[in-house]
């Protein structure tokens, strides 16, 4: 039982050990950004809606904004700065992004890319409509869906090589 | 979000004690639906039982002929099932459409049905597929679960552990999602029973209830031209900025029009 105020959270982030301190109400998102300094993780919203938050809890994407920093205790989180190679290359999905434009102003990145990688390694082959069903949670306000779309189904397809 | 107080019961039993002793506890299952409630401190309980680590609420079983789905089954689990697509299809498809990928990974059955929220897609289901609701102390029928605007038959501490599905001959769930949020501005589900037709609607009343209406229509003839020839009445509908209650009577309509086609 963890009670108010904050009490030690341990976790596995980006593969690597990592505590912090954090209140019962402290929101993962809160945790990655402010106590980890995890800043590639957005917060676009207040509703759950945007998806700039989305990471992987147990290798499921999720909203971090919607999930408590204690639900995470005990477990494995990656973040968009956990893609990359240790050399720098970047992953797959976010050398397609790079590729095909999908981006504009690069708020909605983050979440659009830990979302895309889920929905790649699902086991049926993706279409442009399945793309655009699975970024259901992802808002673009450049509204740049297409080049996201073209991004993802690249990235997919080298994530299969 | 207001302070409370976390606890992750390992079991049943201890989650309901620490219910029954908290001042104003609450159960926390996918949180889809209640974290965010509490980030607008539109609730605040004292307490919140993560509900995450209780073995007894999960799994998909076929129990002699019905379908029972623990309560901690998430929507993306539900429609992934291998067992409820093969047997249940209408409730598989439902359940990958609800929301979207991120909230169909943390959201569950039976947190949605205890929340009872007027849009959710979940209580059509129940209704239209004969469910029972199990919880720690009793068995509810879906009949008498849904009270009214975010009302259930739940007592304080009641805590939902299983739904127990019927499996109809055919059956078809179609809604008009909100384009934003994807609940349903109107939602049907039909589902055709050894001893007749069964039609509930989601999303356009304070509540989601059966339309027996629509069942007597498709008891005397199952195609959609009877289902289009029921008038739907616009008296107790919804009128919100999303849809007036004369729209939402015309949806009702179209889709239970397409649900029958689609069975």
């Amino acid at each position: 039982m963890a009670t108010d105020p904050s009490a030690s959270i341990a976790l596995r982030v980006n593969g690597k050990d990592v505590e912090g301190r954090a209140e019962a109400r402290t929101l993962l998102v809160d945790f990655l950004r402010d106590t980890l300094r995890l800043t590639g993780t957005h917060i676009g919203c207040d509703t759950s809606q945007c998806g700039a938050c989305v990471v992987h809890l147990d290798g499921v994407a999720v909203k971090s904004c919607t999930v408590l920093a204690v639900q995470a205790a005990g477990r494995e989180v990656r973040t968009i700065e956990g893609l990359a190679a240790t050399d720098g290359s970047l992953h797959p999905m976010q050398e397609a992004f790079r590729q095909h434009h999908g981006l504009q102003c690069g708020f909605c990145t983050p979440g659009m890319v830990m979302t895309a990688i889920e929905l790649a390694q699902s086991a049926e082959p993706l279409t442009p409509e399945r793309v655009r069903e699975g970024l259901e949670g992802n808002i673009c306000r450049c509204t740049g869906y297409h080049n996201i779309v073209q991004a993802v189904l690249a990235g997919a397809a080298a994530m299969r090589q | 979000m207001y302070r409370f107080t976390y606890h992750q019961p390992a079991d049943l039993d201890e989650a309901v004690r620490i219910a029954s002793s908290s001042e104003d506890g609450s159960y926390l299952a996918g949180g889809m639906t209640l974290i965010p409630t509490m980030k607008f401190r539109l609730a605040s309980p004292s307490d919140l039982i993560d509900l995450s680590a209780v073995e007894a609420l999960h799994g998909i079983a076929d129990e002699g002929g019905r379908l029972r789905i623990g309560a901690a089954t998430t929507h993306a689990e539900m429609a992934a099932s291998a067992l409820v697509t093969e047997r249940l299809p209408a409730l598989a498809g439902l359940a990958g459409r609800i929301g979207d990928p991120a909230v169909r990974n943390r959201g569950t059955i039976g947190g949605s049905i205890a929340n009872a929220d007027p849009a959710a897609d979940y209580p059509a289901a129940l209704l239209a597929l004969d469910a029972e609701v199990i919880t720690n102390r009793r068995t509810i029928a879906a009949a008498d679960f849904f009270t009214g605007f975010f009302s259930t038959a739940l007592d304080p501490g009641e805590l939902v552990t299983a739904i127990r599905f019927a499996v109809p001959a055919q059956a078809a769930y179609q809604k008009a999602p909100n384009p934003a949020s994807r609940f349903a501005l109107a939602g049907v589900f039909v589902a055709r029973h050894a001893d007749g037709t069964r039609v509930a609607v989601t999303g356009a009343g304070q509540y989601a209830t059966r339309y027996p209406a629509f069942e007597a229509a498709l008891d005397a003839a199952f195609t959609p031209a009877a289902a289009a020839g029921v008038t739907v009445e616009e008296a107790g509908l919804m009128t919100d900025l999303h849809a007036s209650a004369a729209y939402r009577a015309h949806l009702i309509s179209v889709m239970a029009k397409r649900a029958v086609a689609a069975c």
